[in-house]
């Protein structure tokens, strides 16, 4: 029995600045949340369970952005618990869509919407875990998908490496059989410069890739930028397009600047 | 965003069976919405404001969407409506699945989580994770995702599904419908601790059918207005304790929103099933029991599953997914009842139709002064509890409300303090 618990693997979930959606996708794994908390010891998951075990962990999925000191000095903490670090969806891995703030004056921000501005505690910047500990394994995604997140907890468990494709949105548009909604209706669209893993939802749903899951291995944002340019859509709104979910990934970042 | 739920811990100050202090701290570091979504263009909104909520993407989607295009004065097709009540009732369905069933039940089961319960009701956790994803799969279906779902847009849908692609759900809503109702007899059958409050219950309301996206705002003590006379009715005011804002009703107070204000105004307009098997569960309007929320929420998954079918029988394709929207300068608010109650967002445009201001009121910060004054009454008679038991029983009346998933659920952190 004893021996059982042991081979499991002790799983911590972390919420910094986020919407929660990343977490929620390991309870949204209905037909094998059972299963996996039979393999995997859920240790600390404090979004689900009131069971709060003490680390340190094998595996610790970390979601959400560092915009405060209090959550700049836990990430070390937690970091020091964890064997493996792995960051979940956009704001854990590069800032999320509060790294806007990065653009602007976060002060007369928080002026803009608190009627006590020296009641909040915020930091100027919205920055990526990465940026503050080292990382061993990043899920990209506004929010990830779900059965990438079972790729990885499966390869884990076994010690494989994830099979986690880091290609662009186009390939898996094609693999789907869409029409390229970019050449056929001259949709503006970021599937190029975008990495795969959503399935490449938003052409098959009849509208341009976003950008959610941030700037694929090889991106070249330029040629995209120039092509949308010569296209006729408007510089801000080409701006705009790179600053959403995934602003603050260094090619995204460049390429709105 | 300035007030989204999240983090929270309650401190609680007691001298003998005296309360001293209340306080719900929402700690959530601030993502400052309002001032990020400055100069958006109004067709991006619905995908940002998503990201407030990972739990209810569709409400701050379906809120934004209404407001916008009241501010740009355009009228939908009936067709798109039927869709997106449809949307809404699948994200009212997963959300409330969530909490009455993973979140909520382990409470009054006594187990620390729904995985732990699953070891002795394990058949029990795998009927409830599948009404769960029935619900996902109706904002799959539609959306593309669950979560942060694709095909919204101001005017429309991005893409429409054929009626075909909706009667793939039936089957499987007819199961979900007889399992809710089955589920309900076990609620029932809970021991609810005996608490009641005199709350001003608030909601949206319509007049024929149960409110998702549309009707005006009234309340249990009076209360009807039309949802632009919002802000003359409620205000918002900071405390030093919390990143949330209080909301309150001008010179009046605090108030609740959420399914239990929703069942207590609305229950004529429940489903006959619905209202049956609520009633069966032992609740009697006026419900004025925070703990026996699980009942309104269980109510409205049955509401929800019947609503996805009705609308499936009668739904016919638009004859385009969206009307074509135009920029041009406007202001407009909206309510919708988001699964945790009434989210308001008021939004003013330029010529070009770039944000220019926004405010965004979500269910949490309504709920949270009323949380608060709960406390002050809940609390007398247990001080003598073991610190642990007071906590324990603090969190659960907490829960009850459903705040939001994180401090809804158990990262709540009880601190009681006795002088």
């Amino acid at each position: 029995m004893s021996s059982k618990a042991a081979r499991n693997l002790r799983l911590a979930v972390f919420k910094f600045a986020s919407c929660d959606g990343c977490q929620l996708s390991l309870l949204d794994l209905e037909d094998e949340l059972l299963t996996l908390a039979d393999k995997v010891e859920i240790a600390y998951f404090p979004e689900a369970s009131s069971k709060m075990k003490k680390g340190p962990y094998d595996i610790g999925l970390v979601e959400g952005s560092v915009t405060t000191q209090h959550d700049a000095e836990r990430i070390q903490e937690i970091r020091r618990q964890c064997k493996m670090l792995v960051t979940i969806g956009a704001c854990a891995t590069a800032g999320g869509i509060q790294a806007l703030r990065n653009w602007h004056d976060v002060k007369q921000w928080v002026g803009q919407i608190y009627a006590k501005p020296e009641f909040i505690h915020t930091l100027a910047t919205s920055t990526p875990i990465a940026k503050h500990v080292l990382v061993d394994f990043e899920l990209r995604g506004c929010p990830i998908n779900k059965h990438q997140l079972l790729e990885l907890l499966s390869a884990v468990a076994v010690g494989r490496k994830p099979n986690i494709p880091t290609y662009s949105v186009c390939v898996e548009c094609k693999r789907r059989g869409n029409t390229c909604i970019a050449v056929a209706q001259g949709v503006a669209c970021l599937g190029p410069v975008t990495q795969a893993g959503c399935g490449a939802i938003c052409p098959a749903y009849g509208r341009g890739c976003y950008g959610c899951f941030g700037p694929a291995e090889t991106s070249s944002t330029e040629i995209l930028s120039a092509h949308l340019l010569a296209q006729g859509n408007a510089n801000d709104a080409l701006q705009r397009s790179f600053r959403t979910f995934n602003a603050w990934a260094e090619p995204f970042r460049k390429a709105s600047t | 965003m300035s007030r989204v739920e999240g983090e929270a811990s309650l401190a609680i100050r007691l001298k003998g069976d005296q309360i001293r202090d209340v306080r719900l701290k929402i700690f959530e570091p601030p993502r400052l919405f309002e001032a990020l979504l400055s100069g958006r263009h109004f067709s991006e909104l619905p995908d940002i404001t998503a990201r407030i909520c990972g739990i209810c993407p569709v409400a701050y989607q379906m809120t934004s969407v209404h407001a916008i295009e009241r501010a740009l004065d355009t009228t939908v097709d009936p067709s798109v409506r039927l869709l997106r009540r449809l949307l809404y009732a699948g994200e009212w369905l997963e959300s409330h699945a969530l909490h009455v069933y993973l979140l909520h039940m382990p409470d009054f089961l006594g187990y620390p989580d729904a995985i732990d319960m699953a070891r002795a009701h394990r058949t029990e956790v795998e009927n409830a994770l599948r009404i769960k994803k029935i619900g996902n799969a109706i904002m799959s279906l539609l959306g593309g995702r669950e979560i942060h779902p694709v095909s919204v847009t101001v005017g429309g849908f991005y893409k429409v599904p054929s009626k075909a692609e909706l009667e793939v759900l039936i089957e499987d809503l007819k199961w979900g419908l007889d399992q809710a109702i089955a589920n309900m007899r076990r609620i029932g059958q809970f021991e609810f601790p005996d608490f009641e409050e005199d709350y001003e219950f608030v909601a949206l309301s319509h007049p024929d059918e149960y409110p998702f996206n549309e009707g005006r705002l009234i309340s249990s003590k009076g209360l009807d207005i039309d949802v632009r006379e919002y802000e003359r009715h409620f205000s918002e005011r900071q405390v030093k304790h919390s990143n949330a804002l209080h909301s309150q009703i001008r010179d009046r107070g605090s108030y609740l929103v959420g399914a239990l204000a929703r069942v207590n105004l609305n229950f004529s307009k429940l489903p006959e099933v619905a209202k049956q098997a609520a009633e069966d569960a032992g609740l009697r309007i006026p419900c004025r029991n925070p703990f026996k929320s699980i009942i309104a929420r269980g109510a409205e998954m049955i509401f929800a599953l019947h609503e996805a079918l009705r609308i499936i029988s009668v739904y016919e394709p638009p004859a385009s997914p969206s009307v074509p929207v135009p920029a041009r300068a406007g202001s407009g608010c909206a309510i919708t009842e988001a699964p945790r109650g009434s989210l308001y967002n008021r939004y003013s445009f330029d010529e070009n139709g770039l944000l220019q201001s926004a405010l965004i009121v979500p269910p949490t910060s309504q709920n949270q002064k009323r949380i608060e004054e709960d406390l002050w009454t809940f609390l007398p008679p247990l001080s003598s509890l073991p610190t642990n038991e007071l906590a324990r029983r603090c969190e659960q009346l907490v829960r009850s409300y459903d705040p939001c998933i994180s401090c809804a659920t158990h990262f709540l952190r009880v601190n009681v303090e006795r002088e």
